[in-house]
């Protein structure tokens, strides 16, 4: 099959959760505030019940060792704890409270006609970029 | 109410919520990815501005199908935004309106302030500080962190990772401090 159409896939699933997140309003700036004001539950609900079943689906792929479609093993990648969760985690923690979005809600903010949010993504895009050159400098 | 109508409404968290969780098995089973957003900023500057720097070194081709499902993101708030947009204002919790307001911003019919993010606003220290200062720490700070909102708090604690934990509380702690010391001064500004 040409790589291209069986990449599309990923456009169809992102798009769907481009609507689910545009419609739970989790890319709201008022949404965000509320989270970091404790004057909702709304967020806590959204990303708890994400956690949620997200722990379910792994355990039952795992318990049921459930292949892809292709056939294949699930393959999970643990991650290694380094400082770096925490001082990036509290450094990304500021920029969230202020823009109202982490990347994924960035990408849908344009797309429901914030144009001037691009600036925002080129310039979390330029602070990836100036993480990615100064790496070796930081502590992790 | 027709169907249309029915998804105008904001959709609360007991739908939404789940509905992003199954994401996670999704991608796993389509694919065998790890659902992860941030990465998509890396892969962008892999492609576009490596500049010999060994942390964007790799085969950032093979990660198409991340800026694929960013891409879907972008189209998804196009159609979010326009066919199922809700006509009514963002219901916020009265306290939250009563808090804002002696900041000037009191509309709330979009998602994304239009009194905070605009055009012009770029111009001004507040617009920059928020827009261009703001992003660089979300790009800075995912990457330095290894992940985001859904690398490491949905992908990470669904695989039972203690580092995921780790950063997704300090992504909070983080943001709490924004919202209640540091923001306050930079919306007066």
């Amino acid at each position: 099959m040409n790589t291209w159409f069986s990449q599309l896939k990923y456009l169809v699933i992102g798009t769907l959760f481009g609507i689910i997140f545009v419609k739970a309003e989790v890319i709201s700036w008022f949404r965000i505030q509320e989270m970091f004001r404790l004057q909702s539950f709304h967020m806590y609900g959204v990303i708890g019940s994400a956690v949620m079943v997200g722990m379910l689906s792994v355990w039952l792929i795992k318990k049921f060792n459930i292949k892809t479609l292709d056939g294949e093993t699930v393959v999970f990648h643990p991650k290694k704890f380094n400082k770096g969760q925490i001082y990036g985690g509290l450094i990304f923690g500021l920029g969230w409270a202020i823009t109202g979005a982490c990347p994924g809600p960035l990408f849908a903010q344009i797309g429901v006609g914030a144009t001037v949010v691009a600036v925002t993504l080129l310039s979390a895009i330029a602070g990836t970029w100036v993480y990615g050159r100064f790496r070796d400098q930081l502590p992790h | 109410m027709t169907i249309l109508e029915f998804l105008q409404q904001p959709w609360p968290w007991y739908i939404a919520g789940p509905l992003i969780g199954l994401t996670v098995p999704v991608l796993l089973l389509v694919g065998n990815k790890s659902f992860g957003i941030s990465s998509s900023l890396r892969h962008i500057c892999a492609a576009c501005v490596p500049a010999k720097v060994p942390f964007f070194q790799y085969d950032w081709k093979k990660e198409t199908w991340n800026l694929l499902f960013v891409g879907g993101i972008l189209l998804g708030g196009i159609i979010a935004g326009s066919v199922l947009a809700n006509p009514a204002p963002v219901a916020v919790n009265p306290q939250l309106v009563t808090d804002l307001a002696p900041y000037g911003i009191t509309d709330f019919h979009s998602l994304v302030p239009g009194q905070l993010f605009n055009w012009p606003a770029l111009l001004s220290v507040r617009g920059l500080l928020m827009m261009v200062g703001g992003g660089f720490l979300v790009g800075f700070g995912t990457r330095y962190a290894g992940g985001c909102t859904s690398g490491h708090a949905i992908m990470g604690l669904s695989t039972l990772q203690w580092p995921s934990l780790v950063a997704t509380i300090c992504f909070m702690i983080g943001g709490f401090v924004m919202a209640n010391l540091i923001l306050p001064f930079i919306l007066s500004l």
